[in-house]
């Protein structure tokens, strides 16, 4: 196993973690960190290429990576917003008992 | 595989699964905070020292501090007594163990993964603040904008309105 | 000689590797380097605190503590030796943990704080040729590094459960966050103008003097309104009267410290104190010349001197500070960060720039740039005031 897949492995399990934290539990901030979990993986698998790809001088790993940091705080900022709202509204943050349409 | 990077790996591993599956949200939160770090390691042992540091800045900084603050304003601090797992959520795991199945086999089995480890590449951050000033100006300028826009966005969605208050 | 005195520390340093085998010695020198660091910013540490006590003391018109000298003798020293007593109360005081409290996370707070704090030591540059590592972007290593103080911080609140801690942990990330804009970008308009985010690179650019003054960046327009933005805001961050809400005595006992007792409050209590000497030596290093003599006559005196100097000198600004001003309510102080410090920060910013791009201009770049911040300054401020949101206590009595 090359170093380069080491780092792909671990990249993948963290996204799996993060796939099942997201979809096996109610509350919602916990979906919120699972989403995280796989920006950061994927963030990993950009770092990794730039490492050990053919042309790292070009920087696009890196900067993809730095923009998708921002982004990520920026969904982070919406994400917890709306969660706050909806807790405001429904008193819970359970992802469950959200399914109703009517305001 | 240097030790170094399997020891980063296994507390990145280890705390990414304790951040999903405590019961209690604020200790998920805080191995979130451990994962964060293994992951900013990972990036400086990577040769993306900048990277590294605005991960810390970032997510450390500023998105775990929200999460706990969301908490909190949730009131979900306390540990729950009910179940904490979605309905199928058997389901849910089988998913995850197909994708990385899916995911892994790829990885392994890929013929573009060249074998060779090319020298450390330098990414000085005067190359970094060169490359976002010049090639991607126009994606710098876009990610102002939608960080404005999210903030703004965020303060009207959380902000209490007015008819409620009263 | 005056050279060999500068680099004392360093030749030492080089001098005792040199006996050590190869493969030794980037350890060794890991250790050698952070060491005396942690010896000498404890030792201020200890220093710091009756130095405090007794500024205070005189403030208040009284004596503060006198007593402690050298042990077992009869040598007073004027109370400085009162640091050891206190230390040998905080070692052997009983380790009272709160029945209710999340007894893992109640232990690891007190060293999450220090860990952070430690590290921003790392990228300081306390002499010639004396950082312990000096990183391609250490300003941001500090920066990034110091948030981490925040996740300890609600931690201690949290794991306590008590409602004291919890109102004392949220004010303070609060306080913190808020404060940590004004702080980065009035430190960005130095990483603007130097164009490097290298600590020794800053330093490196406040050198030499004009006309008898020195190149700091605190003597021009900017700069001058960036330190002292710097310097409020490094208040706020290290929970500082008139910012110390958070662990306010009079209101919430002690903040989110409030349920630590003997060592692990000695540790709260020392993460403090040295978190407030990190930052002001980012701020000396930023606007103050770093290690740099401030005059070309006294260049012969050696570079950690001057550092010290100008650390010491900050920190008794600070305890004044302390024993002067009276405590903000919250919403004075979220709104002086965000209607007055973040706003006067992104002009300052602009200012900056005017002031690069009008290089070689003589006066008048001194003139616009001081009016560019004078300006705003006197309306935001008047603005503000009008509208009451800040402006003098006003106090009521009972009738």
């Amino acid at each position: 196993m090359t170093e380069l897949q080491g780092y792909l492995l671990l990249s993948a399990l963290l996204f799996t973690i993060g796939l099942a934290g997201a979809i096996t539990r109610r509350n919602a901030i916990l979906a919120l960190i699972g989403i995280e979990l796989m920006l950061n993986a994927a963030n990993l698998n950009f770092i990794a290429f730039w490492r050990f790809g053919p042309n790292p001088e070009a920087l696009t790993g890196l900067m993809f990576v730095i923009f998708s940091i921002a982004i990520a705080a920026a969904e982070a900022a919406v994400g917890l917003a709306l969660i706050i709202a909806i807790y405001r509204h429904y008193k819970s943050v359970n992802l469950d008992e959200m399914n109703n349409l009517k305001g | 595989m240097s030790p170094v990077f399997l020891i980063l790996a296994l507390v990145t591993l280890l705390s990414a699964v304790a951040a999903i599956s405590f019961r209690n949200l604020v200790h998920c939160s805080l191995s979130l905070v451990v994962t964060f770090a293994g992951l900013a390691g990972l990036y400086l042992q990577l040769h993306a020292q900048f990277v590294g540091f605005a991960q810390v800045l970032v997510y450390i900084g500023a998105v775990a501090i929200l999460i706990v603050f969301a908490i909190l304003l949730t009131r979900s601090a306390d540990t729950p007594n009910h179940a904490v797992l979605a309905p199928g959520w058997l389901v849910g795991i089988a998913v995850a163990v197909v994708v990385f199945g899916a995911l892994g086999l790829a990885i392994l089995k890929s013929e573009a993964i060249s074998k060779k480890v090319p020298a450390a590449p330098e990414a000085t951050v005067k190359q970094i603040g060169d490359a976002l000033m010049n090639q991607y100006v126009l994606p710098l300028e876009v990610i102002g904008l939608l960080l404005t826009a999210a903030m703004i966005g965020a303060v009207i969605i959380a902000m209490r309105d007015d008819k409620e208050a009263k | 000689m005056v050279e060999s005195l500068d680099q004392l520390f360093v030749n030492l340093k080089h001098w005792a590797l040199g006996f050590l085998p190869e493969a030794l010695q980037p350890l060794v020198s890991a250790v050698l380097s952070i060491v005396p660091l942690v010896a000498v910013f404890g030792g201020l540490f200890a220093i710091v605190t009756i130095f405090e006590r007794k500024g205070l003391g005189r403030i208040q018109n009284r004596y503060g503590p006198n007593r402690v000298g050298i042990p077992f003798t009869d040598i007073r020293l004027a109370g400085f030796g009162q640091f050891i007593p206190d230390g040998i109360k905080a070692l052997i005081k009983e380790d009272v943990v709160p029945r209710a409290a999340d007894k893992v996370v109640h232990f690891l707070a007190p060293v999450v704080l220090l860990i952070p704090v430690l590290l921003t030591y790392a990228v300081l540059p306390i002499g010639r040729n004396m950082t312990v590592v000096d990183f391609d972007a250490g300003v941001l290593f500090f920066f990034s590094v110091g948030a981490a103080v925040e996740i300890s911080v609600f931690m201690a609140g949290w794991s306590s459960r008590n409602k004291y801690s919890l109102l004392g942990a949220m004010r303070g990330i609060a306080q913190m966050i808020s404060y940590e804009i004004p702080l980065i970008l009035s430190a960005v308009t130095v990483i603007m103008l130097v164009g490097s985010l290298k600590t020794s690179d800053i330093v490196a650019a406040q050198a030499g003097f004009t006309a008898g003054l020195p190149n700091w960046f605190v003597l021009t327009p900017w700069g001058f309104a960036g330190f002292v933005m710097f310097l409020i805001a490094a208040l706020a961050e290290s929970n500082r009267a008139p910012f110390d809400l958070p662990e306010a005595e009079s209101e919430l006992i002690a903040g989110y410290f409030t349920e630590y007792s003997g060592f692990k409050f000695a540790l709260f209590f020392l993460g403090e104190y040295l978190g407030m000497f990190a930052i002001i030596g980012l701020g000396i290093t930023l606007f103050l010349g770093g290690w740099h003599a401030p005059f070309p006559f006294l260049t012969w005196v050696p570079s950690y001197v001057w550092f010290m100097t100008k650390l010491l000198a900050i920190v008794f600004f600070f305890i004044w500070v302390r024993g002067t001003l009276p405590r903000l309510r919250m919403d004075q102080l979220m709104s002086f960060a965000w209607k007055f410090m973040i706003p006067m920060a992104l002009i300052n910013l602009v200012v900056a720039a005017v002031w690069h791009f009008m290089a070689g201009t003589g006066a008048a770049r001194w003139v616009v740039c001081a009016l560019l911040i004078a300006g705003p300054y006197v309306l935001l401020g008047r603005g503000l005031m009008e509208n009451k949101h800040l402006g003098k206590r006003t106090y009521r009595f009972a009738d």
